[in-house]
């Protein structure tokens, strides 16, 4: 940059190297966590109407309903739809449902464990085996899928610690998909939400009774998802903006006025803050890159 | 270009380059001093402590003990048969086998326990600090660093976390394939009484189940492609995956992103709705909603639009003049507002992302936000 | 004559699937087909270990640029292999304790856990928030409204990007939000009609056309016109 002396302010800002902007958006994500960190402040969330169907399917199901919640993300995706699938546990544990956990992403398998472990914890009213179920991981990605549409237990001879499906109380009655009461997926790509669509819900929509569908997928995903929302699918939690929405609806539910959230339950709430800076940072960018566009555009045609 | 593929830079800006990266490491290692000697208080109370340090992990101790206990039981043929049953050893009762469980606690709960054994050294169950789980959060705190080195440039520490990655990844999927596939669908069919004994106790079978070679041999086929004499045998386990996509993917590809979509597609374009009033029972002899009704109208219109110039774009069978042209016109104006929407939604699940690795950082690690009180 | 009898299993293995979502009673073929394939899907995984061991010792023995990265590939994906495959640290099943390997592969505390928890799970989810840096500079750099279709995206980026967060609905918290005519243009609003509706239009426009040349790909793989998966002939 030096040895262009007479180079006006929007050309160096052109040339500025990559990694200014690198610490910008560092600084616009890391700030605002520890500011929420130390002060434990989150910004108000109304729920979007898709939210609000996703939240509404879970809760208008009788207490004591069978529920297939699918992790179907890895820890690279966690940062957006962790909270959300402690929401949905969370949620069905308020609304005493049974829940069945499974995943098709070997590296959910984990997941799954840590947060109904996290959530449930030594709830003395949730037990295993007659409350809720590691299912696990299967190979096969859409073959699980149409597998369990058609044979559940061939599909999931186990649990996750290999105690076969018949010892196990909750299993007894569920030979195929359509034997629950919702399918919840979060998902973070492929297979995910779009393929339980397709081999999940869709057979059960020709058998007479739709299987219906809840879905928290990513930010890159969502959008593919939106075209199956309202009839393919009862709601989808959008990105971590979805994720935060329906934790406001569910600490709404869970916690009396007055009364403190647990923080486990506000991590895409506490999120958002990094987010707001983020996304002006980038309106910013996109905005300054531009005038320099314009600008050296409109100098140009001058010269 | 160098030898590497990386641009040629001039030197002065590398080594102006190289400095700065001194600089900022020597800076950092030096909060990092800072932050271990200021230290953080933990637990509450009486029971609160400065731990100097951070990134720390605390445990309690769980000693679990089991003994046996041989049971005659009637099997499905009726015959009797000894089994070996396993419980928990009662208090007082010699465990024929024990070991010892280790679950993750708070620092205020660690603090508390070393109130408590101070007071009562005997009765208080051991909490300590786990130093396989800590240097577990050091290691994943100087990885995160690794591959956050890369933004200033690619460097060999990068290098060897993604080294590190690759290899744990490839193994981590071969290992949970092999647990949760492979035993109990593949030996658990072939080999049922070698795996209940080694392998799967809790396994139930009916016998050998010979359909099991199928998806073995097919197997032994794929496996095949690693060597370059053979590996045309791994054309049939392809064929039997592609086949098997093909026959899946037609049918409920049609039925859910064809059928369904064009289905919903028939939706009324003049939408009447009433007003919701308080109290009132029937809404349709309610005043008609005139925003609302217009507003879906147009939404139901502007879809049906957007659904069919869309396609008309990407029918290419015709030229795009003339009618077809202008709704191409149209089509493309309806994509790039989708993709502004997908970059928006793309934008906030990376932004997600980044601020979950920074909250492991600044909480986990670094120690400087508590937002769930672990600490 | 190979890839003839490969292109003809995949036919009979298709036209099964096909069958099979139309005729209840041949249900049981559909099934006992998905469960090999479920069962051949796990041995890909283990072909995919298998095969980075061999890519990266070939390079470790040929002393290729970067051959010390590849040693320490090879070196983790042993030790990952050795430590799940025996269960290194992980407490057998309670319920079968004299079974070694019986407990759980991913028991908190095991090695196996271990290795998922600080190093596959930080490194994995780092490089994909590499992204947003990428994304930021991006967009600085190649985001220009140079015409009308690029005006559309941007404008629709930004409001997405403003509607979404809070700073959107402080933008246009003067917009009266209990006003039907007018709520529509509060930033939060106007993101959920591009979604609703424009979003909606484009992905699913894209979808039907999607599905109609997976059907016909699909079609071209079942009665045996399409053999690219088989490879060259050569």
């Amino acid at each position: 940059m030096s040895d262009r002396p007479n180079e006006s302010f929007l050309a160096r800002l052109d040339r500025i190297d990559r990694r200014w902007i690198f610490l910008m958006m560092a600084i616009a994500v890391a700030g605002p966590i520890i500011w929420v960190g130390v002060t434990g402040r989150t910004f108000p969330e109304t729920a979007t109407p898709a939210v609000q169907g996703a939240f509404d399917a879970i809760e208008r199901l009788p207490e004591g309903s069978k529920v297939l919640v699918s992790f179907d993300f890895d820890p690279a995706s966690a940062g957006e739809l962790q909270p959300m699938a402690t929401g949905f546990i969370h949620h069905c544990q308020l609304r005493k449902h049974r829940i069945y956990a499974m995943t098709l992403w070997a590296p959910g398998s984990p997941l799954i464990g840590a947060t109904l472990a996290d959530v449930i914890g030594n709830d003395p009213s949730y037990r295993y085996g007659e409350n809720f179920v590691d299912l696990g991981f299967q190979a096969g990605n859409e073959g699980v899928m149409k597998q369990v549409g058609v044979d559940f237990p061939k599909a999931f001879p186990n649990d996750s610690k290999g105690t076969p499906l018949a010892r196990i109380p909750m299993m007894q009655g569920i030979t195929r998909l359509s034997d629950f009461d919702i399918l919840i997926s979060v998902s973070a790509g492929y297979p995910g939400g779009k393929e339980w669509v397709q081999y999940g819900v869709s057979p059960t929509l020709t058998q007479g009774h739709r299987l219906p569908f809840v879905a928290g997928s990513t930010g890159v995903q969502t959008p593919q998802m939106i075209p199956y929302y309202p009839v393919q699918m009862s709601g989808i939690l959008g990105a971590i903006k979805g994720a935060a929405e329906y934790e406001s609806l569910v600490n709404a539910k869970a916690t009396a006025p007055g009364e403190t959230v647990p923080a486990k339950y506000q991590e895409a709430q506490r999120r958002m803050a990094p987010q707001l800076f983020g996304h002006s940072l980038m309106v910013g960018l996109i905005l300054v890159g531009n005038v320099i566009f314009f600008a050296g555009r409109r100098k140009g045609a001058a010269e | 270009m160098s030898q590497l593929g990386t641009p040629m830079v001039d030197p002065a800006v590398e080594r102006r380059a190289n400095r700065m990266m001194m600089v900022i490491l020597a800076v950092v290692c030096a909060l990092l001093a800072l932050r271990a000697v200021v230290g953080s208080s933990v637990g509450s109370g009486d029971a609160a402590v400065t731990e100097h340090g951070f990134g720390l992990v605390y445990v309690q101790e769980a000693k679990k003990g089991f003994v046996a206990e041989d049971a005659k039981e009637k099997a499905a043929d009726g015959t009797e048969v000894e089994v070996r049953r396993w419980k928990p050893a009662a208090p007082g009762q010699t465990p024929e086998i024990s070991w010892t469980e280790w679950n993750e606690v708070t620092a205020g709960e660690w603090a508390a326990a070393q109130r408590a054994r101070a007071d009562a050294p005997a009765s208080a169950p051991l909490v300590t600090v786990s130093w396989p789980r800590t240097a577990g959060v050091w290691f994943a705190a100087l990885m995160t660093l690794a591959v956050l080195s890369f933004l200033w440039r690619d460097n060999p520490v990068y290098k060897l976390a993604e080294s590190v990655v690759v290899g744990v990844s490839a193994g981590y999927w071969m290992i949970v394939a092999t647990w949760d596939t492979l035993v109990p669908k593949l030996a658990g069919a072939l080999v049922p009484a070698w795996t209940k004994a080694h392998l799967m106790p809790s396994l139930e079978s009916a016998g050998v189940d010979w359909w099991g070679l199928v998806p073995l041999g097919l197997g032994m086929l794929l496996l095949c492609r690693l060597s370059a004499r053979v590996s045309w045998l791994g054309i049939f386990p392809l064929a039997f995956v592609v086949g098997t996509f093909a026959g899946l993917r037609f049918v409920q590809n049609i039925e859910s992103d064809l059928l369904a979509q064009v289905a919903t597609m028939f939706e009324p374009l003049v939408v009447v709705k009433h007003q919701v009033l308080a109290g009132a029972d029937a809404t349709a002899t309610a005043p008609i909603d005139w925003a609302g009704s217009i507003g879906a109208s147009l939404s139901a219109l502007l879809i049906l639009v957007g659904v069919l110039s869309v396609l008309a774009y990407f029918f290419f069978s015709l030229e795009h003049k003339g009618a077809v042209g202008g709704a191409a016109r149209v089509g493309i104006w309806y994509l790039m507002i989708t993709f502004g929407a997908s970059f928006g939604f793309t934008v906030m699940g990376r932004i997600a992302l980044l601020a979950a690795r920074l909250e492991f950082l600044f909480d986990d690690w670094l120690w400087l936000i508590d937002p769930s009180g672990k600490h | 004559m190979g890839r003839n009898a490969a292109a003809v299993l995949a036919s009979i293995v298709g036209l099964v699937m096909v069958l099979t979502a139309f005729a209840r009673p041949l249900e049981f073929l559909g099934t006992a087909v998905v469960d090999w394939f479920n069962v051949l899907a796990a041995i890909a995984f283990v072909l995919g270990g298998a095969n980075l061991l061999k890519m990266n010792l070939l390079k470790i023995s040929a002393r290729d640029a970067g051959w010390g990265y590849s040693a320490v590939t090879v070196c983790v994906f042993l030790v990952t292999i050795g430590v799940g495959l025996l269960k290194i640290g992980a407490h057998p099943d309670p319920l079968h304790p004299d079974v070694a390997l019986s407990g759980d592969k991913e028991a908190v505390g095991g090695a196996f856990w271990w290795l998922y928890e600080y190093a596959m799970s930080p490194i994995t989810s780092t490089l994909f928030a590499l992204l947003a840096f990428y994304v930021a500079s991006a967009a600085f750099r190649a985001f220009r409204a140079k015409n009308t279709a690029a005006i559309l995206l941007l404008g629709t980026a930004f409001i997405v990007l403003l509607g979404r967060v809070y700073v959107g609905v402080l933008l246009t918290s003067w917009i009266p939000a209990d006003n039907a005519w007018v709520s529509w243009l509060r930033l939060e609003n106007l993101s959920g009609i591009i979604m609703g509706v424009f979003n909606n239009a484009g992905t699913r426009a894209m979808m039907i056309g999607i599905a109609i040349g997976i059907a016909a790909t699909s079609l071209k793989i079942l009665v045996g016109l399409d053999r690219s998966y088989l490879g060259s002939s050569d």
